[in-house]
Parts: structure tokens; C-alpha cells; sequence
């Protein structure tokens, strides 16, 4: 019925599959570059109309971000990443409610039975396109630590040799803390890992399970039923962008805090 | 037929943690807002968060139900 992975629909060159949430993508950035080109073309201090909705939006956008992070000039480093994520993810998750995505398709047959391939399917319920941007946002922010901290402060938050040489100084209790401080900042390795996979299993199994539940709904019962569960979708889309975006914020900025030396 | 009896089992187990700790969180928020009514504002933020993040344990019981389900 429902693939987990998207299924492609043509094949460019004979061998690169296109599969139907690289359509949805393609389509997600045509929009925010018409977007783009026209407030460029427009823009001014006093906006009106369309442009005056995109200006509200930034400037929302950075007051939410800016109460995160505190500090409005790091802000401002971290801010386009951030926002980009966040308005491209919920754009993504409510192409997902329009008529027409999900339904339109090519009917083919899958060993003895014929199922409908659908040519549209929200770019953010393919586990691809998910993890590229989880493994995107987390290198980001190790970047972005790299670049504040330099590259020894940023990785004896990992490897704290230079805790353990310190220690020395103090005496042999404050070497047995430096030590588990120093395991400590292994595991912090693999905690890495696992933000990369939480991001993505989240924002994927939320958009997912949503577009499995309406397509059972829509074949429930195709009219006025389906309206709260659409509700629930859009609801579901909105929280999944802030938390997908404020989570990059939130390593972004800790990447980027030195470390805080305990010992008085 | 195992298949199905595992994947059913795997979201209906895995879906009892979160939803306890969702209904935690909830009501840690309704009892702060009864006490300041005024900090309502405050709260949903950091509320949604936590909820997200309690969710998302649930949706990798789902993922798991979906793989045994779909793919193996």
C-alpha cells in the first residue's frame, strides 16, 4: 500500500533514479527561489503586501532564536541556517496536505498485484532526505565550534588531554576527576551519533506516520471525516520544524560555548 | 503472522512510555499555570519541546513496527 522508501519514477541517463520526493523537493526549492528573488528585487525599508509578511516572519523568527541563544550577534551567525531549515521543513511537511500528493499516480505492477505509485510525496517522509539534513545540521554545529573555539579548546571537549595535564597541579583527587572527565568526553562521541539519528527518526516517522494515517483516512472515508486528522497533520508539521530548527540552534550554541572549568 | 502479532506489539508497547511521559509533562505545565497564570506564554515553549522530545521515543517504536512490517 504505503512504501517506506519513496519509489522513483523515471531514471535520468538510463541509471540516476528520480524518485517521487525528489520531485516534491525540486519543487520546495523552485518556490523559495521565486521567493527569494522577488523580495531581493523589492525590498525596501518601508515593505507592504507580500513582502511586509516576509519581513514579520524574520524578524519572529530572530526574536524566537535570539531568546534562545542570548546573545544577538552569535545569533546572527547561527540564524540562516536555522530559519532555512525550519521554513523549508514546514513548507515540506504541508505540501503534504495538498490535493493531489499522494493520489496522482502511475499504476504499476509489483510482482502479481497493481499498486499506485504516486508521482508527489512529501520530501521530509523519505528517511534521505532526513538524514542528510540531520548529518548536516550536527556537522554544522561542530563547524561552528570549530571556527569560535579553534580547533584545541573544541577538541578537548571530546579528548581532554589538556584536563588531565592540569590536574596534575592540584593533586591526586583532582587526576581521578580529570580521568572520568576524560571517559566522560569519549561517550560524548557517540552521543553525537546519536543526535544525528534521533533528528532524523523523529521528523521522518512523524511525516510519515501522518501521510500513512491520512491516505487510510482518505480511503475511509473521503470527505468530511479526514478534516481533523488533517488538522492534526498541519499541527504536527509546525512542531516538528521548531523542534528540528530550535534543536540545531540549541548544538549550534553549545558547540560554541567554551568550556566551563569546574574545579574552583 | 508472527510478523503481525510483532509489529502491533512493538508500537503498543513502545507507545505506553510515552504517553505517560507526555501526560507528566502535560501536567506539570497545568499545575505551573494554575499556580502563575500569567507565565502561560512562557511555558508553552519549553512544554512543546519536552513533549517533542518524549514523542520521539514513540516514533522510533513506530519506525521499528514499520521495518518489521514493510521490509523484513
Amino acid at each position: 500500500m504505503i512504501s517506506v522508501a519513496a519509489e522513483p519514477i523515471f531514471y535520468i541517463a538510463g541509471w540516476l533514479p528520480v524518485t517521487n520526493s525528489m520531485i516534491n523537493a525540486w519543487i520546495g526549492i523552485a518556490v523559495f527561489l521565486i521567493v527569494g528573488l522577488i523580495v531581493r528585487k523589492r525590498a525596501s525599508l518601508a515593505p507592504r503586501g507580500f513582502l511586509n509578511l516576509v519581513d514579520y516572519t524574520i524578524e519572529m523568527l530572530l526574536i524566537k532564536a535570539e531568546e534562545i541563544v542570548g546573545d544577538r550577534e552569535r545569533t546572527r551567525k547561527f540564524f540562516p541556517i536555522c530559519a532555512s531549515l525550519f521554513l523549508f521543513i514546514l513548507l515540506s511537511n504541508w505540501m503534504g496536505l495538498l490535493p493531489g500528493i499522494g493520489s496522482i499516480g502511475i499504476w504499476e505492477m509489483e510482482g502479481t498485484e497493481r499498486i499506485l505509485v504516486p508521482i508527489f510525496r512529501p520530501v521530509t517522509s523519505d528517511l534521505n532526505f532526513t538524514l542528510a539534513i540531520a548529518i548536516f545540521s550536527v556537522v554544522a554545529a561542530h563547524i561552528f565550534g570549530m571556527i569560535s573555539l579553534g580547533f584545541v579548546a573544541y577538541a578537548s571537549k571530546f579528548v581532554n588531554f589538556r584536563g588531565i595535564w592540569r590536574a596534575f597541579k592540584h593533586g591526586p583527587m583532582a587526576v581521578v576527576v580529570a580521568l572520568v572527565e576524560f571517559c566522560v568526553g569519549l561517550l560524548e562521541i557517540i552521543s553525537e551519533f546519536a543526535k544525528v539519528l534521533s533528528l532524523s527518526l523523529r521528523l521522518f516517522g512523524n511525516i510519515f506516520a501522518g501521510e500513512v494515517l491520512l491516505t487510510v483516512m482518505y480511503s475511509l472515508v473521503s470527505f468530511v471525516v479526514p478534516l481533523p486528522f488533517m488538522f492534526l497533520e498541519l499541527l504536527v508539521g509546525v512542531i516538528q520544524a521548531t523542534v528540528f530548527a530550535m534543536l540545531t540552534l540549541v548544538f549550534m550554541k553549545s558547540m560554541s560555548d567554551s568550556h566551563v572549568e569546574e574545579h574552583s | 503472522m508472527l510478523k503481525l502479532l510483532a509489529s502491533a506489539l512493538a508500537i503498543a508497547i513502545g507507545g505506553i512510555g510515552p504517553a505517560l511521559a507526555i501526560g507528566l509533562i502535560g501536567s506539570k505545565a497545568m499545575e505551573g499555570i494554575g499556580r502563575n497564570p500569567e507565565a502561560a506564554g512562557k511555558l508553552l515553549v519549553p512544554m512543546l519541546l519536552g513533549m517533542a522530545f518524549a514523542e520521539a521515543i514513540a516514533i522510533y517504536a513506530l519506525v521499528v513496527a514499520l521495518i518489521i512490517q514493510f521490509v523484513l
